[in-house]
This record gives structure tokens, sequence and C-alpha cells, in this order.
């Protein structure tokens, strides 16, 4: 026995499975925020049991275009720096195509709004940070000075023995989970136990930290952790004279030959080549070796050489002494791969107090542990939104491995690719088609993905129109600011204000919460008041217990005890998740005269049709019926904003909610899938003379939202905001108590005193032309607003102020741009600038509040 | 000169071996091969005696189609030409490849080459195949080509028209002088072979291979059935955490005669 194993005990209060980064920082910070009674279980020995954290290549690039991942390895990277394992060596990303010198202008961006120093350089500046590299074929590199290489295994072993000294943790190596018992609840299967070849152990809560072997072990519980095992090549190279010199473990630079997808880190007198390059080799968790049955470990299987060969030619162009040095240690590495790339985190949505840690990269490791300890002690975590990372986010089809297959097959080889913000998968389209597909694809619509979803983002059929609005509809100069965009979305959005337009809207998510408990459960778990009338509907924000965004939906009243929450496709899984975890909770807690609540997710049988404009209700009124053949009072006093009835479209029922995400006039139409078609042609043959057309996305969540000054859950509403720094704080707050509200009651009282730290503002750009002489258009891709003296701007919670959507106000005539602004420059009329491709252009502050840039008192809709 | 080395496709060892269900075959899942470490030093000393002394060396190998792989390793640390020995190329070679049957078909392939391109000065064995280990090969073929051979050769010095090969043996070093053409078994240790460098690995995916089909008398020897051998448990004994261990790692010591 070793110091740190310890003897297996009968229960625990949580048990961890796998002694990599995730697990060893994990049970670190989970003893810190004051855990006990823990376990550490992994089937390899200490301290490296053989996962991907023993042969990882351990070093830092902290620059990252996403947020949530961009703040989770530099505050990795700090809690390495912290406990002496982070050695600085510094790193550079070279190009040899002129496209990645573009992308390097995209990274200095994200380099600014993460306060991450970094600079460009000339190949003769290359060679003199890596003398030994081949600058004739650089076009020039992305200096970050801060890049390290870290000890994994030294400070996952630290946290590890803390929390042992501590007394919060026993740790049993050797140790192979065998099963995962699970109890039924009322609220669904809950994990009651850890079965393993040294016996039993009843546990409240489990955490799955086992990377590759996750998909596996999660199995057992019945619960889905949708990963891949793929291989990373690699090979260690040596002796080589200069490195030896050197007498360092990393004395020059990590260089990151991007347009070969591959890297070159020195490691003492060798230097390690990395390659994401080659083929995608997936593996299924099961097929994994045993740690007997591998000559190295179960994750360093033998390289594969035909697949890395192509790679040891780049290698030798851009560092001749390569070629004579030795393959001393070569490798197919195995990690671990997600549909989107991102980490799957928190508990799952089958097993009720079973978490999954999965697929964290060495970068992130220990804040993403820390992460998740405080998802298990708060209920929600603190340090910043998880919405990319929760392994709620998956709908069904997106945990087969048919979905996982394809998709990391598709962006395996983008690991060092040039990914545009809104770039549109190529593999598994068409998985999830609304009925009104078909006469979308008549009409030339360009489809986006979202979520499975087949959505037409534009139509060609519209391209007409922009002859029309010839000023509204100009191309855009810059390829990359072209990309996957059209300027017939701006014909469309003109056209909708003119007159008319449709929106195929069945993306949406459904739920029907019923049962005399429906009330009192929909007001626990949503910050409005939903004991409205029947008939009638509440927006609503959905708080996390420290009272930031956790959703925000909106709630129908379809009967005393049924109310439908309509969310959007890419919540639909989180928010699915969330409220029925507060369910079970709901029910178990309640008192017995308090009722029942069931959920029934209705999203698979119900389409949506959005219709707006100012003659939505002209057109509509020549086809909608009440249940007999009468005409239906469609006007503002007969169908007021924010009701739903139930009406009759050519005969078919139908649901209509007068609501606008793009300020017109108009309703949701809802209808049952197999009435959709006959819905879409009645409602284009009625707009007929109106000349109605299709509208597609682009206008619905970016151009007409925009000038609305509408928020989207994810870009705007995150966590570690609140609803008064949203502008969407109500004059009162209701008596009864809810999810978040303890703290939502203190932010208001701290915004009452002092204001709010920050306030979401619409800012317009004064001037879009760039050095070159044309005019760019920001993505919304987190780009940092500046002060006019080019310093980046944190309020006093230390949040960076940044884009967080961007599109043209067509009908202001303004290119807007969303972001938080603190209260000395949340100001309106306020000068201040925004940096795009590392260039700044001039903005100013248009509305310090939610005020519309257009229609500012909703008339359109509601007058 | 002229130097020909014979390597063996076998299982790379430090993992445990898996037997297929039928026990007719190595399960080959998560199996890496590699060249028997005998063979290894062997061709390392092939590359040598032809950096020294000029010439042409050649790596044959008889076995599956993937034992190129082995053949492009030899390449990659410096052998000129590779010569591949199918088994499973066609039909007509299935059966049992037994010691008698391989070297005799390894024979018929060197008077085939030999007669086209000249003879071999000197015919490089490892002592024994890492899995099967019998023993054979080498010799029956040296036997077949009648020429001279000593097996477990720990040193190589060509000179005089002869060549010179140190052996070890319990009680002393034994060294034989035999006239080329000649034929050696060669044992690990005699040198460190190098690893492939990148430019060899390159290099060595350019090297033509030439495709004998294998022809050889079946043998008598047959395989009826693999079985897992009974794993050598090992026990581990802590002998106690940091300085308080020490007089026990003395004890240890002194009983292993290590301290005097």
């Amino acid at each position: 026995m070793t110091k740190t194993e310890s003897t297996k005990p009968d229960r625990a209060r949580v048990v961890v499975i796998g002694a990599g980064i995730v697990g060893n920082c994990l049970v670190g910070h989970l003893a810190r925020l004051g855990w006990t009674d823990m376990v550490l279980i992994d089937k390899g020995p200490l301290p490296n049991p053989g996962g991907s954290t023993g042969h990882a290549s351990n070093f830092i690039f902290p620059t990252d275009h996403n947020k949530e991942m961009a703040y989770l390895t530099v505050e990795s990277q700090d809690q390495y720096v912290a406990r002496g394992f982070n050695n600085t060596c510094g790193g550079i990303e070279v190009a040899r195509e002129p496209q990645r010198l573009e992308e390097f202008k995209r990274r200095m961006t994200s380099a600014k709004a993460w306060g991450i120093d970094a600079r460009l350089v000339t190949p003769a500046e290359i060679k003199e940070l890596v003398p030994f590299i081949n600058d004739k074929i650089l076009l020039g590199g992305y200096y970050t000075p801060s890049v390290s290489v870290v000890d994994s295994l030294a400070t996952g072993t630290q946290m590890r023995e803390e929390a042992i000294a501590g007394g919060a943790l026993r740790v049993l190596a050797n140790t192979e989970v065998l099963d995962l018992e699970t109890v039924e609840t009322a609220g669904g299967p809950q994990i009651k136990a850890v079965v393993t070849d040294k016996g039993r152990i009843e546990a409240e809560h489990v955490v799955i930290a086992c990377g590759v072997w996750s998909p596996r072990i999660a199995a057992m519980a019945g619960a889905n952790i949708p990963l891949t095992p793929a291989v990373h090549q690699m090979a260690d190279v040596g002796p080589i004279d200069i490195l030896q010199q050197s007498n360092a473990e990393v004395a020059y630079p990590i260089v990151r030959d991007m347009d070969t997808f591959c890297y070159e880190r020195q490691s003492a007198g060798s230097m390690e080549v990395g390659s994401y390059a080659h083929r995608p080799i997936l593996m299924r968790a099961d097929d994994i070796p045993s740690i007997k049955e591998s000559a190295l470990t179960p994750t360093e299987l033998p390289l594969t050489y035909d697949d890395f060969d192509p790679q040891m030619e780049q290698a030798i162009d851009l560092m001749e002494m390569l070629g004579d040095a030795e393959i001393r240690y070569a490798i197919n590495g195995l990690l671990s791969l997600t549909p989107d790339a991102n980490p799957v985190l928190g508990e799952t949505p089958e097993v009720r107090n079973l978490w999954s840690a999965a697929a964290v990269w060495i970068k992130e490791g220990p804040g993403i542990a820390q992460l998740v300890a405080e998802w298990m002690t708060y209920g929600y975590p603190h340090m910043c939104d998880p919405h990319g990372s929760d392994i709620s986010r998956f709908y069904p089809h997106e945990k087969t491995e048919w979905h996982i297959n394809a998709r990391c097959n598709e962006h395996f080889n983008k690991t060092y690719g040039i990914v545009h913000p809104r770039e549109q998968w190529a593999s598994q389209r068409g998985i999830r088609r609304s009925p009104f597909y078909a006469r979308e694809e008549a009409l030339g619509a360009v489809f986006f993905d979202a979520r499975g979803w087949e959505r037409p983002q534009w139509y060609e059929s519209n391209a007409e129109l922009m002859k029309k609005y010839p000023d509204s509809c100009k191309p855009r100069t810059h390829e990359w600011d072209a990309r996957w965009w059209s300027p017939i979305t701006n014909a469309e959005h003109l056209q909708m204000r003119a007159s008319v337009g449709m929106v195929d809207l069945t993306a949406f998510n459904e739920f029907d919460f019923e049962g005399d408990g429906a009330c009192a459960f929909l007001n626990y778990v949503c910050v409005n008041n939903v004991d409205v009338a029947v008939g009638r509907s509440v927006y609503t924000p959905l708080l996390a217990p420290n009272g930031g965004f956790r959703g925000d939906l909106t709630i129908q009243r379809l009967g005393q005890n049924h109310f439908r929450v309509i969310t959007g496709a890419f919540d639909g899984g989180r928010d699915n998740y969330w409220f029925r975890k507060y369910m079970n909770e709901f029910n178990e807690q309640r008192a017995a005269d308090e009722g029942d609540v069931t959920f029934t997710d209705r999203s698979q049988g119900i389409c949506t049709l959005g219709v707006w404009g100012p003659n939505a209700a002209a057109a509509m009124s020549k086809i909608v019926t009440d249940h007999t053949t009468a005409s239906y009072d469609l006007s503002q006093d007969g169908f007021p904003y924010g009701a739903v009835r139930d009406v009759l479209i050519a005969g078919v029922p139908c649901t209509m909610f007068r609501i606008s995400y793009v300020g017109e006039n108009g309703w949701e139409i809802y209808t049952r899938m197999e009435h959709g078609l006959t819905l879409w042609d009645s409602v284009a043959a009625a707009g007929k003379e109106f000349e109605i057309i299709p509208v597609g996305i682009g206008v619905y969540a970016v151009t007409g939202r925009i000038e609305k000054g509408y928020r989207l859950m994810a870009a705007e509403l995150e966590s570690e905001y609140n609803p008064v720094e949203a502008g969407l704080a109500r004059p009162k707050v209701k008596s009864v108590d809810f999810v978040g509200k303890a703290a939502y009651l203190a932010a208001r009282a701290d915004a009452d005193k002092n204001g709010p730290a920050a306030t979401m503002c619409t800012l317009s750009m004064d001037s879009q032309r760039c050095a070159d002489g044309y005019d760019r258009f920001p993505t919304g891709g987190n780009e940092p607003i500046l002060t006019l003296s080019g310093e980046r701007i944190l309020d006093a919670k230390g949040r960076v102020s940044r884009v967080t959507t961007a599109g043209a106000g067509v009908s202001v005539g303004k290119f807007l741009l969303l972001a938080y602004l603190p209260p000395q420059h949340a100001v309106e009329g306020t000068k201040l600038q925004v940096m795009y491709m590392n260039e700044l252009y001039p903005v100013t502050v248009e509305r310090a509040d939610a005020t519309p840039l257009f229609d500012p008192t909703d008339a359109r809709m509601k007058s | 000169m002229r130097v020909l080395v014979c390597v063996k496709r076998v299982p790379a060892p430090g993992a445990k071996i898996n037997i297929t269900a039928d026990g007719q075959a190595v399960d080959t899942a998560y199996l890496a091969f590699t060249t028997s470490p005998h063979e290894e030093c062997a061709v390392e000393e092939a590359v040598r005696l032809i950096e020294a002394h000029g010439g042409e060396s050649t790596a044959l190998t008889l076995g599956p189609g993937d034992a190129e792989e082995q053949l492009r390793y030899a390449a990659s640390i410096g052998v000129d030409k590779c010569v591949l020995l199918p088994i499973d190329s066609d039909g007509s070679t299935g059966g049992d490849w037994d010691p008698q049957r391989t070297s005799d078909a390894i024979t018929t392939a060197i008077q085939g080459i030999e007669a086209a391109d000249g003879a071999f000065d000197l015919i490089l064995f490892g002592n024994e195949s890492a899995d099967s280990g019998n023993f054979q090969v080498g010799i029956r073929v040296a036997h077949g080509l009648s020429r001279p051979m000593v097996n477990g050769i720990k040193g190589i010095e060509l000179g005089n028209g002869g060549v010179r090969a140190r052996r070890e043996s319990e009680t002393g070093v034994e060294v034989y002088v035999l006239p080329l053409p000649a034929v050696l078994g060669v044992k690990e240790g005699i040198n460190l072979p190098r690893y492939p460098t990148l430019k060899g690995r390159l290099a060595s995916k350019k090297v033509a291979l030439h495709v004998v089909c294998p022809s050889g008398v079946v043998g008598g020897q047959q395989m009826i059935t693999l079985v897992q051998t009974a794993e050598k448990a090992s026990t581990t004994v802590v002998l106690g955490h940091g300085p308080d261990a020490a007089p026990a790692v003395v004890d240890l010591l002194e009983e292993l005669g290590l301290l005097k």
C-alpha cells in the first residue's frame, strides 16, 4: 500500500471515478468547498493510472475565441502557476498560408478581449525566437509569451494529497469499477452505489471523470456521456544537439504549425511532434485495451506510421534538424472528442446525482474541476456560465454513436482549423425537418443547422427583393464578413417591416406542465409571476441559485392547471433538464395539499410558424375562424398582445400567440406537425395580395432582434449577469419564493444603492471603414469594446465588455452591437471603440437600457 | 560486400498477449508488431558492416503481407533492399509454416536472388525468434546453402577474406573464423540498435519491395493449439516509507549480497 492509498469504505458522500487531471483537481476543489467523506477511484496505479493525462503534451495556448473555454483556460493556467507547476516558455502559431494571417488578426482580437498578452511577429522575429525554424516557408506568426508547459501529474497529485491531508478523501488505486447501481425514485433513477473489484461503495454522488472510458462507465448506470475516444498522434524525436544544449525541459517557444495542423514542443533534449492532421481515428471505449494488454498504457497505442508520415515531411520542412532525429517514442495517443468539441459537464440528465466531468483537456482541467465542484456545491457554477459544456445540452439524436462519430470525424481536422463563427456542419444534416421543409427547399432556402433542425437562414427566392432595397442590400467586401451570410436577409427584413413575412420556428421546444401544482411549481422556477389569466402569457427569466441567468422563455397559460413553456432550439435540452430537476425536488418536497405537477415534452408533435408585419392581421383575418366558420377578431383589442387563443386556420386547429421577437404585429402559430403544410400553404395564399414572403432566421435571430434590443440566452444572458444588468428587471418582485430569489433581491438592492456594475447596452458603429478602405462587419464573436485610448473595459466584478451580438439594424440604418458596459460608459452618446480583426472602429452608445432602437414605444406590436 | 539479414514479424512484447477463442491464433486487436530483438541487432549489424566496408544490405522476411512493416523498419535504419515472402498471398501457401518449411522456402528464395544478383557474402539471422523460439531456421538455411554457420554471436569482424565471430560461453569467449560466404546467428547485445530517424522512416517508404512467392516443402511440425500460460504472479512488498524504510532496504541489499 502506497502513501496515498486507503482501505475501501462501505459508503461515501461522493465517489469520483478517475484520477487524471480532472478527478484529482475535482477532489481538491470539493475539499476546499467543504466536502468530506470522498473516495477517489482509479483502475490504474498512481500517480499515472494510464489515462490521457499521462501522455498529454501538457502545454497551454491560452487564446480561445469561445468565452467559456477562454475563461476556463486562463483560470486553469493561473491555478498551475499558483502551485508552481507552470513553466512559461512562450508559444508561436506560425502561418504558411495567407488566410492564416487573417485568423491571427482575429486571435489578436480575442487575446485583447481576454487580457492575454500577444503580438503578431514576422518570419524574421520567429527565427529570432526559434533559431532552428525555417522562416523561408513562413508568412508570419502569432506569439503569446505566456504559453506554458504545465505538470499535470504533479498538480493533480498535490490537489489529491491536500484533500487526503485534510481528512476529506480516501483513494483507491488499482481498483476497477464493475458496475454502477441506481435506485428508482419518483423523479427517475438516482445513483446508489459503485461496485468495484474491491467491493461496493454506497454514495450520494458519483462523478465520472475517467476521460475516454466515461461512456462505458456512464452506461453502467443507464446514462449517456456522448464522447468518443480518438487518436492524436505524437512522436518524441531526438536527441537534438541544440535542445540538449539548452539544458532545460523547455527553453524554446512551442511552435504550432497551424496550416499543417501540427505542433513542435521541446521536451528536454528531444522534440515532441504532435498532429491533428491525420485521418480521424475513432474508437469505442469498450475497445480500449486493459492495462495488462497494453505495452505502454491503455491510452498510448502503437503509432500507425502511414498516418503520420506526411506530418514528418512537413515537420522536416519546418525544422530541418528533425530529419536526423531518432523516433524514440511514438504513439497513437487517445483523447476524448465530443460532437461539438466542447467538454461534457454536469449532472447527467438520465441519472440523478450522477455527474459527468469528461472530455476535458489539460489546459482547462483545474478550472473545469473548480466549475464542476461549484456546480455540485451551489447547484450551478459561480465561475462562469457553463452552457457550452453542459451535458444536458444534447438532444437524443446528438448522443448516438452515429452522430458523435459523424461530427467528430468532421471537426477533428479543424482542431487547428480556421472556424467561422457562423460555420455550418456538413455532416448529420437533415436530421430534423419541419413540415414546411419541402416548400422552403423549393423557395431556395439556405438551411442552417439548429441542433438538428434544418432552418432557412434566408431564401434565394427573395433575391429579387434586393432591387427594391438597393441601399440596404449591398454585398460585403471581405469574404470573411460575407461568409455564411447574404444581403437577402436585409431585403427580407425590410419587406417584413413593410408588409408581412412568415418564419419557420418549428425548432422551438414546447413543454407542458399540468396538474394542480403546475402554477406553484412554475412560480418556484420562474422569476416573473406565471399566475395569470387563462389565455395569457408571461415572459420570464429562469435564474440560477446565484441570481444569474439560467434561461429565458415564455409561458402560456392554456388552462387553470395547464401551462406551456416555449423555448428555443439551442437551450431546449438544458431547459428540459432544469425544469425536470426542480420539478422532482418540488414534487418530493411539496406538502400533500400543494398538488402535483407533470411534465410532457410536446416538441416533437408541434410545428410553429411566425407571421409578422403591418399586414399580418389583414392577411390572417382572411383565414382565421373560430370553431364555427365565423370570422375572428384579430384586432389589438380583440386579440391583445400576449394573448393565446385556439383558432381554426383553413379548418385546421391551431393556437395563435400574439408576441414578437422582431418588433412587429403578429403571431406565433402552432399546430400539429401533420397540419403544418396546410398551415403554411394557407398563410402563403392569404398573404399573397400583401406580397407576403418567407423570412429566414437571419432576420428573426439577428437583424430584427438586434434593433429591438432583444436579449438572447447564451449571448446576452449568462449566469454571470442578472436581470438588473440585462435591463430585464421588473418594477416589483413577486412575493412567493423562487430559485435565485434571495440573490436576485440582493442584486436589486445593491443596484438601487450603487447602480448596476454593468448594463446591457446597444451600440452603433460610427464607421466600419477599415485601413484598406472598405467596410467591415463584426460577427459578434466577443470583440472587445475599448475606451478611446484603446484600454479594455472591466466592470467592478471583473467582467470584460465585449460584443455579445452584432448585426445590421437594417431599419435604423446602423450596424449595431450589444455589449455590457460599466456605469461610467453605459451612458447614451458615449464614444468608445470596438476591435475587430485587430483594427479599431469608433462606436457610440445608443441605448443604455432595454429600450429598442427601432420603434422605442413598441407601437407597431402593441397599439 | 553483400549482406543479407533475415527477420521475423512478432508481437511486440510488454503486454499480455491474448489468444483467439479457437486457440489457433494470437488475438491481434490490441497488438503492435515488431522485429524479434535478436534480429533488430542483426539488422543494425548489417547496416554497420555496410557502412564500414561498403556494399549492399538486404532484409528478407517470410510472413504475412503485413510483415512489410518489419522490412520498412529495417530500411528505415539503413538496409538497402527488401524481400518479402508473403505466406498469405494466395491459397497455395496455406498450412503450417514450421521451421523446416520456412527454411526451405528461404533457402530457395536466397538461391534465386543469388542467381540473379550475385552471392551474399554474409547472411545474418537472429539467434532465435521472439515468439516461437525454435532455434532452427538459421541453421537449416545454412545447411541448405552448404555454408558454415555459428549461432549466439556477439561480435563480428571482417578481414582476410573471412569473418571472425565471437560468442560468449560460461567459461569465457569463443572465437570462430569462418570463410565467406557464411551464416551467423546474432544475439542481442552485439550492438545497441539505433532508432529510425524521421528521414530514415521517409526514405524507407521509397525502397522497392521485392516479393517472392514462397515455396517450401511442408515440414513435420504441426501447430495443434495455442495455450495461454498461467500468469506469473509477483508480489510487491513495501519496505516502508521515507527514512524509516532505510534499515529494511539495507537488510535486503545485504541479503542479496549487494553490500559487503
